[in-house]
């Protein structure tokens, strides 16, 4: 499956400056080793040494956070739109 | 190749700040509109230069200082000169001495409560924004944006009105109506976003990203780093009013956990300074039972968060997903600490518990700390015989609904018979 991703400000040394590239795979695991493929060294900014998304690394699918669906496993469906967002916040 | 790093800033007058640090790996970046690590994605904060400050005249120098957060301005990433400048002079809160609501609640030792309703948008967030606004003077941005829960769009509107900047916020479309009109009347832009508060976030992170984000200073995203060490300034506040000493145990509210966090690094960096003695004390974490991810990671002993979709009336403290939280549950086992959970009708019961006892009505998120407080005592998890501090963090006023029980005692006829009658005389 193809996938269109939005690439943070802090990734886009690795994409030429891009804030968008598309990427192939049908789980999110596969996304982003093909965007490793693509984009050299980008994968272990998304992923810690155990091959897990980094805590402060927020990626949703079709507006949705993966950590509600099944996290890397999460199945891209054709077309889908991904943003990887470090995470932020308000309040208290 | 392109960097997307800020340029080099390292002539920026921001006080003490020396740079930006990750929390998670120390790599150390120059000053600027930058809150992740390019390295690892962790939280970038400020690295100070204390060198050659003198214990005893840094003291005096801040009990002399303008009754406001600017008194600690040689602790703040902020220039030396910044209460000259047009800003909202948030901070110097009452320390309010709860004895009342200490007897009820079986305390022994001293109960106090920090009241920050006082400050000018009636919550905590102006002592953040104030150090954000300077964050975003000395990079040049001509826009102040946020995403809020209501407070925080409050705070920065007023701000930006003062230092003469743009505001554009970010916020719920279906918050509290006191809380839309307090950030409306400023007369910047207010947007409401379909959804909830970490949509709102996501959003304002992708914009930053996007070039239409050009030149505004997000206060809680690209300009946190500054931003949160505000929040120090209730530590540093409670222990300068405390006669410089610090609490025993202080309860806090949870939304990010960012506050939580500051006012632990706040203690800290008053102990490392000489200005306090280093003696033991806990922190407490308090959450809407509705939104309380973190509570449940420290009740199950787990390190990781587990997002939720949020649903308490306790809205400022809606973040189902706190960026914080990790540094939250690590601070509350390492102090002996505890982070707990109390329902809605817990909160609206503790707003009317410290109105009661004490004058002080709190929005809902004082409600949770309160609330919490209580459960606390009850369950032995905190001492009441030791020294502690509450923080209400907001004004009642913005969160009317959850009052709305409370109204007309009686009604009579403008007759002493009547007053008589009802049994008030």
């Amino acid at each position: 499956m193809s996938a269109t991703v939005r690439i943070p400000t802090i990734l886009r040394t690795y994409t030429d400056g891009r804030s968008e590239v598309t990427a192939e795979g049908a789980t999110l695991a596969e996304v982003i080793a093909d965007l490793d493929r693509n984009h050299t060294g980008i994968g272990a900014r998304l992923l810690d040494d155990t091959g897990k998304l980094r805590r402060f690394v927020n990626v949703y699918v079709n507006d949705d956070d993966v950590r509600f669906a099944d996290g890397l496993a999460t199945e891209i469906p054709g077309g889908a739109g991904i943003s990887i967002i470090p995470a932020v916040a308000g309040g208290c | 190749m392109a960097t997307a790093a800020p340029a080099a800033t390292s002539t920026v007058d921001l006080g003490p700040a020396a740079a930006l640090s990750c929390r998670e790996c120390g790599t150390e970046f120059p000053l600027g509109p930058s809150f992740a690590c390019l390295e690892c994605f962790g939280p970038l904060e400020i690295a100070y230069d204390y060198s050659g400050y003198d214990t005893a005249g840094l003291r005096a120098r801040i009990e002399a200082g303008p009754a406001s957060i600017w008194r600690y301005a040689p602790l703040l990433p902020v220039p030396a000169e910044v209460a000259s400048r047009p800003n909202l002079n948030p901070g110097w809160t009452p320390l309010v001495a709860a004895d009342r609501l200490g007897r009820e609640l079986g305390f022994t030792g001293r109960l106090h409560v920090k009241d920050d309703s006082g400050n000018p948008t009636h919550s905590f967030k102006d002592r953040v924004v104030a150090c954000a606004v300077e964050a975003a003077r000395a990079f040049d941005f001509t826009t102040l944006s946020c995403s809020s829960t209501g407070n925080l769009a409050g705070a920065v509107g007023a701000a930006a009105a003062r230092a003469g900047l743009r505001s554009c916020v970010f916020i719920p479309h279906d918050l509290e109506h006191a809380k839309i009109v307090m950030a409306a009347v400023y007369g910047g832009d207010l947007v409401g976003i379909e959804g909830n508060y970490d949509d709102v976030n996501r959003f304002c992170s992708e914009l930053i990203g996007d070039p239409a984000g050009e030149g505004w200073g997000f206060v809680n995203v690209n300009l946190r780093p500054y931003y949160g060490e505000g929040s120090k300034t209730l530590a540093f506040e409670i222990c300068e009013q405390l006669g410089w000493r610090l609490p025993e145990q202080i309860v806090v509210p949870i939304a990010s956990g960012s506050q939580l966090t500051k006012i632990d690094k706040g203690l800290r960096e008053l102990i490392r300074l000489g200005l306090v003695e280093d003696r033991p004390y806990r922190i407490f974490g308090a959450q809407a039972t509705g939104c309380s991810p973190v509570a449940e990671a420290f009740k199950a002993g787990r390190d990781v968060i587990r997002p939720v979709k949020p649903d308490t009336i306790a809205k400022s403290l809606a973040i189902g997903n706190p960026a914080d939280g990790p540094y939250v549950l690590d601070i509350a086992r390492r102090t002996g600490g505890a982070v707990e959970d109390v329902t809605d009708a817990e909160v609206v019961e503790a707003i009317g518990l410290l109105a009661r006892t004490e004058g002080i009505f709190a929005e809902t998120a004082g409600g949770v700390t309160i609330g919490v407080l209580k459960k606390l005592v009850e369950s032995g998890q905190l001492d009441p015989s030791r020294e502690t501090v509450a923080i209400n963090t907001g004004d009642g006023l913005k969160t009317l609904d959850a009052a709305a029980g409370a109204g007309l005692t009686a009604v009579i006829r403008p007759s002493l018979e009547s007053f008589r009658a009802a049994g008030l005389g």
